[in-house]
């Protein structure tokens, strides 16, 4: 799988918030097999300097580091946090976050277009968080995204895939575009169904992070994308609306078994 | 034996707890702090929360564990320290938070609207289920800071709040508890600690009574309120992996308030006395550790568990000094 033309061994990616400890998130990270984790500058610090400690363990992981722009509500706070992104960690990938909508964390899709194209401007390689309205998906693509991250279900709720009806459509209609499934995931089952609806990477914080053993179920999530993936590949059966028995019944002393 | 002498460098809870528990064992005693007065650091700002059950939300078992004597030592030295218990309660839209707290925590009762009614009156309907965890305790951080104080000089023993060091080379031991500030005399220490910025509020409300803490759970910023005496209450505390020293935010005060302001309406009309800002010092795991060489022994990292942890860490380094480890 690629993004921008990076390769990436994996297609799971993690969060960074909300572990106990920077240890446990060190560990889960290995036992997940994650290429790429996310982290927030704008919860995680004040400043840009102040949060160098975490920084450095994040960097030390060894992964790819997407930096996000959690908690951003206006295009102008998410284009500074993203250029105050860019120089902490030096990489112009940024995951957009806009978020439109206190309850939900749902994306101000209008703002995330408008930044989207102000940070492809400014040379950066924007991964925006998006619903899966399809007219949206367009937008972001012009306004000069390559990836898409459109939501599961809304962040942090692991609800799983709440429109699978317009998952597959998005899928279906830019079936090149490499594409996250991005928040709402709280299972390994979500994410294995996200690999059999064809989207190329998952990404999740708090099912992990919050699980009673986050370890454990990195390697969980590990397990299922692979399975998804593999699943995926394989090409799944049709569905039918009856049964079908798996050994022929021609033959079968049908009047037997009756009196 | 002879009494040995001991230099405690920092008078925050760590080095207050450890010089007391030295004296217990018969310790010649001089504690100094750089700063000029005592809990300078990040206790003062503590919640003074003794509740080894609810840690076991975000700590691993050994914090539970090593705490298991904290609430009886903090009753043997500090006379104030409340047994009441305490409670943790979630707003209706995040009762899965409660659900997940109580998978994570053990000692506790799960109990309903008139029992959590009856143990605090004020938050009457509000919360249709609560856990109550009936053996935690708490105590007034900073009057528990000062009793600490107050029993050394009552001793005989030494505290250097107003000069220099003195020379330490007549010490047995020296025992160094300077918390973040470690890091200016401390290379391996600079790489392995960090920080991790609190901040709290203290408001006094004259409209509320609250008899023990009570944690409000929600997925990003569940909070805590300290009973104080005289109708003070103790908001705390956000957890921000940064070593920014400035006062706190305005984002951190807005979220504290809303939250208190969940819990009891009433809040809205609470005087703000105190925004303070501190910085935990932490190691990558969250658990403090005790360094041993020669006659130096440090300890470190006590992140959000200094009041919680320091009588069981303070007892190791009485194990070492006086050779008594098991």
């Amino acid at each position: 799988m690629e993004f921008y033309g990076t390769q990436l061994a994996s297609r799971l990616m993690l969060g960074t918030a909300q572990y106990d400890s920077p240890a446990l998130l060190a560990q889960s990270v290995e036992a997940s097999k994650a290429s790429v984790v996310t982290v927030s500058l704008r919860r995680e610090a004040a400043g840009a300097q102040a949060g160098q400690a975490f920084w450095s363990l994040v960097k030390s992981l060894g992964v790819h580091i997407l930096p996000n722009t959690a908690g951003c509500h206006g295009v102008r706070e998410a284009v500074t946090t993203a250029h105050m992104a860019r120089e902490v960690f030096g990489t112009d990938w940024v995951k957009l976050e806009v978020i439109g909508q206190g309850d939900l964390l749902q994306p101000d899709v209008f703002g995330l277009v408008e930044a989207t194209r102000i940070l492809t401007e400014d040379g950066f390689k924007v991964f925006p968080y998006t619903t899966e309205d399809l007219v949206t998906a367009e937008r972001l693509l012009k306004a000069g995204a390559e990836v898409l991250m459109p939501w599961g279900a809304p962040i942090g709720s692991g609800r799983g895939l709440n429109n699978i009806f317009g998952l597959r459509a998005l899928r279906a209609h830019f079936p090149t575009i490499p594409m996250v499934i991005d928040a709402g995931i709280g299972r390994p089952s979500h994410a294995a169904m996200a690999f059999e609806l064809g989207f190329d990477a998952v990404l999740i914080n708090t099912a992990v992070a919050k699980a009673g053993d986050p370890v454990r179920m990195g390697e969980a999530f590990r397990l299922a994308c692979d399975a998804g993936l593999a699943g995926y590949a394989a090409q799944p059966i049709e569905e039918r609306d009856m049964a079908v028995p798996s050994t022929p019944t021609l033959g079968l002393a049908r009047g037997l078994a009756v009196e | 034996m002879t009494k040995p002498k001991i230099l405690v460098r920092g008078a925050g809870v760590a080095g207050l707890v450890t010089a007391v528990s030295l004296a217990d064992r018969g310790a010649d005693i001089t504690l100094y702090d750089r700063a000029g007065r005592i809990g300078a650091g990040a206790s003062w700002q503590a919640g003074g929360m003794l509740t080894p059950w609810c840690e076991a939300e975000a700590a691993p078992e050994e914090v539970t564990r090593d705490s298991a004597n904290s609430i009886a030592w903090w009753s043997a030295h500090v006379p104030s320290t409340t047994h009441n218990g305490s409670l943790v309660v979630a707003p209706a839209r995040d009762t899965p938070e409660l659900a997940r707290f109580g998978r994570r925590t053990s000692h506790f009762e799960t109990i309903q609207g008139p029992r959590i009614a009856a143990l605090e009156p004020d938050l009457i309907g509000r919360f249709e289920r609560a856990l109550y965890f009936p053996s935690e305790a708490h105590v007034d951080a900073r009057k528990a800071l000062t009793t600490l104080a107050e029993r050394l000089t009552a001793q005989g023993h030494t505290l250097i709040l107003d000069g220099p060091e003195s020379d330490n080379t007549h010490f047995d031991w020296i025992i160094d508890c300077t918390g973040i500030d470690a890091q200016d005399h401390d290379p391996d220490l600079k790489a392995r600690l960090r920080c991790v910025r609190g901040e709290m509020l203290l408001l006094r409300c004259l409209d509320v009574t609250l008899h023990r803490p009570v944690r409000m759970l929600h997925p990003r910023i569940p909070i805590y309120i300290v009973p104080r005496e005289d109708k003070v209450f103790m908001v705390g505390a956000t957890m921000i992996e940064s070593d920014d020293n400035r006062g706190m935010t305005v984002r951190s005060i807005t979220d504290l308030l809303n939250a208190a302001y969940t819990l009891h309406p009433a809040f809205a009309d609470a005087e703000i006395l105190e925004a303070n800002a501190g910085r935990r010092p932490a190691f990558d795991d969250n658990v403090p550790r005790i360094r041993h060489n020669g006659r130096h022994i440090a300890l470190n990292g006590m992140y959000r568990h200094g009041f919680l942890l320091s009588p069981h860490r303070a007892q190791q380094i009485c194990d070492i000094v006086f050779d008594t480890a098991a």
